[in-house]
């Protein structure tokens, strides 16, 4: 299929129901429920689920783009994670409840979009668990505009089958992803900003210096797109080298191209009223959801020290095949 | 922004080609010791060469009719990525293999493509690439050296310098000014064969600070040339050098040049049975796997017909960053441990790969002038 046939609707689709005014106002505490409404009502939600079981039975591979829309468009809700959430339940034969699902694959730090999603699916280690957020108590971390909630409790619900590497590698996976697309988002609006804003009689982007920091920006923002491309490129069964792979390189790089972009926008950049903190709040969110780089680098690191195995041969058996 | 720059995969036929390449190398260099097989692309043995085109893995990507193998970029990614991880010495082949025969396929005459290219996929022919010159090195488009057309032929005279094998090369493809003068900047330019053993061409190799020879300065004196010593268009030479960096930037080489310590350095951490580098060999094992990832998405633009010269740019500048890290963090790691031996070998190629580091972002194009080319494709210039 023509990844274009099924970005576009839904780019469309979020551009019209999630402008930066609508995520402004769930983040500070609106009802999120008009834009779950248009999001379920698109139908991508139940985009991976198999068609035997009435969904699209796309690959995390083919969805990997429109996680990365979701990214670029600090859309507001657990949408990637539920899609995710309803694959692994119709594959169980357990019913999908209807509002947001978020992955919960700790219950020691906060859960990114915690605050509006209504169900958790949890990993418990042995299984996994469906569960009502209420369950969970979710409380505000207290940081301004933030939806990730704080979680605690011992979820008890209906249970399924784990994936055989866990939900943290699919977390981390979408994690990637989004981020992902909010580097590109920011790499657009950074470059373009450049190119607009004058100072000493020229736009601050013909300065030598902005340009090498941009070209910078661009490369990390490329290094993620691709790293989490090859960390969906497994489908849900994601191995641990592939999640760590993606996570790692975005997770490394986003607190970088947070720092760019902020540095080229300058004082304007860290306004409330100005979108880019939409985006950064959110990089340095997912960098630490699921596992930041310093876990993930372990992981892999752990793996890799295994075998005897030569590193590009490694690599290609691991993170590739 | 660059967003056909997308996840690619290798196809299986091109895959189907590693288990003869593999096997090619352990028969050919097991003898080789790891810091002489650090040297990777800057390895030079012409016997090793000559024996890889009689196997037919040089040309990969030239078409059948003129010895080639009519495969495409894939192809050559698998191979050159075994020949790379594995430290074999390359150099020889390198340049003609990876630029000359492509060059000449693109813009040679009929004449030019079967004298050369035949004998380049044997690895026969031995190219070198004349760019560098003693007062223009980033600065290409003011090279002064000059090439008069004087009745059925061309006479040249200047110089080139650091230019990688020139001593071991059979020709060189230079880049001279063929009409105008400096202020034309790229106009004027052309792309001239040379035969490094026609009358009035000096070579003189340069010792560099790990005492290896690779590069020369080469000294040209009313050298004459036939008029068919010209490649493609006269005053083309700009378009045409750049089309070919597009090759030059995008490989594997642009990851791949520390592998070998790499390797090495992971194999004494595993004898030793050392745990409190985990997290350093997974982060450089994950950016590794992302520079492949990225290298193979710029070889499939290639393959798409294009000629990514932006794209194998970001590659370049983010794998060179890489092979340039390697040697910085496994010195600080081994050099942690005060009281845990290190081989000698392992000692003496972390030192080359120190030393010979900082060349990995000049050659090929330097850091800076790569950023600006990704600046440029950004719309920043």
């Amino acid at each position: 299929m023509d990844i274009n046939e099924l970005l576009e609707p839904f780019v469309r689709m979020l551009d019209a129901a999630a402008p930066p005014a609508v995520v402004r106002a769930i983040e500070h505490g609106g009802s999120a429920a008009a834009l779950w409404d248009e999001i379920a009502q698109s139908g991508f939600l139940d985009a991976l689920v198999a068609e035997e079981y009435g969904g699209a039975g796309l690959s995390l591979a083919d969805i990997e783009p429109l996680i990365e829309a979701l990214g670029a468009r600090a859309v507001p809700l657990p949408v990637a994670e539920t899609i995710v959430a309803r694959a692994l339940l119709a594959s169980a034969g357990v019913a999908a409840p209807d509002g947001p699902i978020a992955l919960v694959t700790s219950l020691a730090q906060p859960v990114p979009c915690g605050l509006v999603a209504q169900a958790v699916l949890f990993d418990r280690g042995d299984a996994l668990v469906l569960c009502e957020m209420a369950q969970l108590s979710p409380e505000q971390t207290g940081v301004t505009n933030s939806l990730a909630a704080r979680i605690s409790g011992n979820p008890e619900g209906q249970t399924l089958p784990r994936p055989g590497t866990g939900l943290r590698p699919i977390a981390a996976v979408l994690r990637a992803a989004l981020i992902a697309g909010a580097a590109a988002r920011l790499c657009d609006v950074t470059t373009a900003y450049a190119s607009e804003r004058v100072q000493f009689g020229k736009p601050i982007g013909r300065q030598q210096s902005l340009q090498q920091m941009l070209a910078v920006m661009a490369e990390d923002m490329i290094a993620c797109r691709i790293a989490a491309q090859l960390g969906a490129s497994h489908g849900l069964e994601v191995p641990l080298a592939a999640a760590a792979t993606a996570k790692i390189t975005t997770s490394s790089a986003a607190p970088r191209i947070a720092a760019t972009a902020h540095a080229v926008h300058g004082a304007i950049g860290i306004s409330e009223e100005y979108d880019l903190q939409l985006l950064t709040r959110r990089l340095h969110e997912w960098r630490m959801a699921d596992g930041s780089e310093g876990y993930w680098s372990r992981v892999l690191g752990q793996q890799r020290l295994a075998t005897t195995a030569m590193s590009v041969d490694w690599i290609r058996q691991n993170v590739f095949a | 922004m660059f967003d056909t720059l997308t996840l690619a995969q290798l196809p299986p036929e091109d895959e189907a080609l590693r288990p003869a390449i593999r096997a090619f190398i352990d028969q050919h260099i097991a003898s080789i010791p790891m810091d002489r097989r650090a040297r990777s692309w800057q390895g030079f043995s012409a016997e090793f060469s000559r024996a890889l085109g009689q196997a037919g893995f040089l040309g990969l990507t030239l078409p059948k009719e003129y010895g080639g193998h009519g495969k495409g970029p894939f192809a050559r990614f698998v191979v050159v990525e075994e020949l790379l991880s594995a430290g074999a010495p390359v150099a020889a082949h390198w340049i003609a293999d990876r630029q000359s025969a492509p060059l000449l396929l693109n813009f040679g005459t009929e004449a030019q493509r079967r004298k050369h290219i035949p004998a380049i996929c044997r690895g026969e022919q031995l190219f070198c690439i004349g760019m560098s010159e003693p007062g223009s090195g980033s600065d290409l488009a003011s090279v002064r050296t000059r090439a008069e057309l004087t009745g059925g032929g061309w006479v040249v005279n200047g110089q080139k310098i650091w230019t990688t094998n020139a001593m071991h090369s059979d020709y060189m493809i230079a880049l001279i000014r063929t009409s105008g003068t400096s202020a034309d900047r790229q106009g004027g330019l052309s792309q001239l064969i040379i035969d490094l053993k026609a009358p009035g061409v000096t070579v003189r190799p340069i010792v560099d600070l790990t005492g290896d020879a690779h590069f020369a300065e080469v000294f040209f004196e009313n050298v004459e040339l036939g008029d068919d010593a010209l490649v493609g268009q006269e005053g083309e030479g700009w378009k045409q050098v750049v089309a070919e960096l597009a090759f030059e930037r995008s490989g594997p080489e642009r990851i791949y040049s520390s592998a070998v310590l790499l390797d090495a350095w992971i194999k004494h951490v595993q004898a030793v049975g050392r745990k409190d580098c985990e997290a350093l060999v997974g982060r450089l094992t994950a950016e590794l796997a992302t520079l492949r990832a990225m290298s193979i998405a710029c070889t499939a633009r290639l393959v798409a017909g294009e000629s990514p010269v932006v794209e194998a740019s970001i590659v370049k500048d983010r794998g060179t960053g890489f092979e340039q890290e390697l040697p910085v963090v496994i010195a600080d790691d081994l050099a942690a441990h005060p009281d845990e031996a290190v081989s000698e070998e392992l000692y003496r190629t972390l030192l080359y790969v120190t030393h010979i580091a900082p060349s990995f972002s000049l050659r090929g194009g330097t850091r800076e002038i790569l950023r600006g080319i990704i600046a440029r494709g950004m719309g920043l210039r």
